[in-house]
């Protein structure tokens, strides 16, 4: 199954749930129809949070970057001890 | 598992596919690191060079002298012609029953890769693709604005896709060479989302997809082939995996 038609899937169930809402008016119909932008902005602010604590705690690795000189370096002398032309030009 | 282990499954032969387009310097660095880490694997490295008219060939045959004509296959090709294109024209010259696709520019540093061969080993996975977003792996010398884009797009491919692996964008990959070739004959999209699209089918395909955290240091010499309208490509790309997938 393409994974669109289960998103499909679901968007359909969750609004014949909001329809279904609207029509036994457990919660008052002013507050239902704004059901559907409060889903989406809650899903936005979601996002946004998710983006933010993803940012927050983005792993990085400084010293990596000394490692990779370093292997850089040890790379160069065998090399050019070697024959071959490690230079950038 | 350690090193012997390693070494009892001969069976096995592992063909890096490095895609290379002015990486004169890089591609010595690299193919040094690959030798000095992989050093009792059955490996052989398949340069895959577009033209690239800095000199990147003359210094592939040198290297060729050093570690072995068998070891390191030049496959060139005239000019550039895409990086899709790069693997599968480096597949056709694969000996091995496992690939591994990496960058040339030393952000993906070989000394993961026999971390990616035990992981396979242990797992049986079909693929094994390495993180930098998970404890453990990481990132160096991106700004804030370059990891807000890329925190933003990983959100933003996960809501839409579920793609079953925390890392979409990346390519430092393992594959088992028979589902690399299945995947590779659906993929028809370009740069990043091209590695998206492999790793999204594979997973709707049902494929074993392993990962393994890995550092990802952002390129040290060279120039990076980063480009303005990626950010639209990029979305573009996820509305066509969104549809099609």
């Amino acid at each position: 199954m393409k994974h669109i038609v289960k998103i499909l899937t679901l968007v359909i169930a969750i609004t014949a749930l909001w329809v279904g809402l609207l029509q036994t008016s457990t919660i008052p119909q002013s507050h239902t129809w704004l059901l559907p932008i409060y889903f989406v902005v809650s899903l936005g602010c979601y996002g946004l949070l998710m983006v933010g604590v993803g940012l927050m705690n983005f792993p990085t690795c400084p010293q990596e970057a000394l490692l990779l000189q370093k292997d850089v370096v040890e790379a160069k002398e065998y090399l050019k001890q070697r024959g071959v032309d490690v230079s950038t030009s | 598992m350690d090193e012997k282990k390693l070494n009892q499954n001969q069976k096995n032969k592992y063909s890096i596919i490095v895609p290379t387009y002015n990486e004169r310097l890089n591609i010595s660095l690299i193919l040094y690191l690959i030798f000095k880490h992989l050093q009792d694997v059955d490996f052989e490295v398949i340069v895959v060079d577009d033209g690239s008219p800095d000199g990147t060939q003359d210094v592939v045959k040198q290297l060729q002298q050093v570690y072995g004509e068998d070891r390191i296959l030049l496959r060139a090709r005239p000019r550039k012609m895409g990086l899709g294109t790069a693997y599968i024209h480096g597949m056709k010259h694969a000996s091995g029953n496992f690939v591994v696709i990496m960058d040339a520019d030393l952000s993906h540093h070989p000394k993961y890769l026999p971390g990616f061969i035990r992981k396979q080993l242990e797992t049986g996975a079909d693929i094994v693709t390495g993180t930098r977003y998970v404890k453990g792996g990481g990132v160096h010398g991106w700004n804030l604005m370059r990891k807000l884009t890329s925190r933003g797009a990983n959100v933003l491919a996960q809501t839409l896709l579920w793609p079953g692996v925390s890392d979409l964008t990346g390519s430092f990959r393992l594959y088992r060479k028979s589902v690399l070739e299945d995947i590779i004959s659906c993929c028809v999209s370009k740069g990043y989302v091209f590695q998206m699209e492999m790793i999204v089918r594979a997973s709707r395909k049902g494929y074993h997809i392993e990962e393994v955290p890995i550092t990802f240091v952002d390129r040290v010499y060279g120039s990076s082939k980063l480009g303005g309208s990626e950010i639209v490509e990029y979305l573009k790309g996820l509305v066509y995996l969104l549809m099609t997938t």
